[in-house]
């Protein structure tokens, strides 16, 4: 959808947009609530801190950046074979104008706005217990200023893959109502740049041996942050919906019920194969799980029927622990907070079932294109900004502030002063 | 390895851009497509490879 085009918003719509907004940001809280129980109690605070600051430098970063190249009346083009191929917006830096444009582009630009603060959070996540904030939000900075708004432009904006359609005659365009690909898939394929930078955690992977198991501090808190999404997700699918699917108000609680239904398959499914695999279910990948089927409906919410939406939510949740274990045991990714997996691997399931579900001849192809965008050149382009800060910034702490705990080395203080420091919490 | 797994990755995606720029009918481009994303994995799975084998260097 062009957020400029002239046509009229119903007055209701715009209110139940910016309604559903205003909630959406409980889905970060969430989020940000699993980081820190998925990682060691001496890093917590550390953790929800960094949280905070990524969140407020990529709202910054956005505002007086990004937004340019997130939208505009007018697009950078080139032309191949014949056919204009927008890859980026040629709007205004620093919101000016803002106040003036139309109420869809007004909408628009707050539903960025959350998506980034969401995008650059997820990455956060994987460098748990090593992570510098400073570094971190350098990495946001990139991310929210030029990364974000080029996807969301092709996604969201006038951009290739959205015309993908009409220029092409591949179904609708790449179809992402719910920002699986904008947030989720770039934050998780951010996620997998930050572990394979920042290293695995001091003694995660001996030379020998199986890796070693370094459980999450504080499992309410991780459930918890579950629900907690699962508000926020509601309320982002149906401004989703609203938005960029061109969905009536009358017809948003199918979205809603299918994104309720998603994660509940989700999490029936990995409960029922940790169960099956280590005899009793297992609580983070339990929250790996319905993480997982509510990214997959961000995908897919929007467009697929309720029972649809369930059996993609059951493959999204069967795929999580077996992947999870994949990176860590065998592939040698240590991502504490399960990212890449509920992210990016979850994302790009989503995107692949709401072609697999559409009736629209091409919508298959187009989403595989969008999915070959986010592979072959986001994942790269990521890595490589990243790699850069690093060598200027960074990513990991040294080996006596991972030993210290980033709270005490970071912030100069714990997050839980009064707890007893546990030998297997200890440094190994 | 890891830059070179890396670098084949764009050239993955440039096999899409190009099956669905050259090719009109939904066959060829789906074939090409899918070709690209093989080889964007291949790229993932070299520089996935190379990160396994700095395991225990941390």
């Amino acid at each position: 959808m062009d957020p400029y085009a002239a046509l009229p918003l119903p007055q209701s719509a715009f209110v139940l947009g910016l309604c559903l907004l205003l909630v959406a940001p409980l889905a970060i809280a969430g989020v940000a609530l699993i980081n820190a129980g998925l990682g060691r109690s001496r890093s917590a605070a550390q953790s929800l801190l960094g949280s905070l600051v990524l969140v407020a430098v990529a709202i910054i970063a956005f505002a007086i950046v990004g937004v340019a190249f997130g939208y505009g009346e007018t697009g950078y083009t080139f032309s191949i074979a014949g056919k204009p191929w927008d890859w980026i917006g040629a709007g205004s830096f620093a919101l000016s104008g803002f106040s003036a444009g139309t109420v869809q582009y007004q909408l628009a630009t707050l539903f960025e706005f959350i998506s980034v603060a969401f995008a650059v959070l997820i990455a956060w996540g994987s460098g748990a217990d090593r992570f510098r904030i400073l570094a971190g939000a350098a990495a946001a900075c990139i991310l929210a200023a030029f990364v974000f708004p080029m996807l969301a432009y092709w996604v969201w904006g006038a951009g290739w893959l959205a015309q993908l359609g009409f220029n092409f005659t591949l179904g609708d365009g790449f179809l992402d109502p719910g920002g699986a690909s904008t947030v989720h898939v770039l934050g998780g394929l951010s996620a997998l740049a930050v572990a394979w930078i920042a290293g695995p955690r001091k003694g995660k992977f001996p030379k020998e041996g199986l890796s070693t198991a370094m459980p999450g501090h504080n499992a309410v808190y991780v459930l918890f942050g579950c629900l907690l999404a699962l508000v926020g997700w509601l309320a982002w699918n149906m401004a989703g919906a609203l938005m960029w699917a061109d969905l009536p108000p009358t017809e948003l609680t199918v979205t809603a019920i299918n994104t309720l239904l998603s994660a509940s398959g989700a999490v029936a499914a990995t409960f029922t194969v940790t169960r099956v695999r280590f005899g009793k279910p297992d609580a983070s990948l339990c929250a790996n799980g319905w993480l997982a089927g509510l990214v997959t409906s961000s995908a897919c919410a929007a467009i697929v029927s309720p029972m649809q939406a369930l059996l993609a939510g059951m493959v999204a949740g069967l795929i999580t622990p077996l992947l999870v274990e994949l990176l860590e045991l065998f592939l040698s990714i240590d991502d504490p907070s399960g990212a890449i997996t509920v992210h990016a691997a979850s994302g790009i399931w989503g995107l692949v079932a709401a072609g697999l579900f559409s009736s629209q001849q091409g919508q298959f192809l187009a989403q595989l294109v969008g999915i070959a965008a986010l592979l072959g050149l986001i994942l790269p382009l990521v890595y490589l900004l990243f790699w850069l800060v690093n060598l200027v910034l960074p990513f990991r702490v040294d080996a006596d502030g991972e030993r210290i705990g980033m709270d005490l080395h970071e912030l100069g203080g714990n997050a839980y002063p009064e707890f007893v420091v546990h030998r297997d919490d200890s440094y190994r | 390895m890891k830059t070179a797994g890396l670098l084949v990755m764009p050239a993955g995606f440039f096999l899409v851009v190009a099956a669905i720029a050259l090719f009109s009918s939904l066959t060829m481009r789906s074939i090409f497509v899918l070709c690209g994303l093989a080889v964007e994995c291949l790229g993932l799975g070299i520089a996935v490879r190379s990160h396994m084998a700095a395991r225990g260097e941390n």
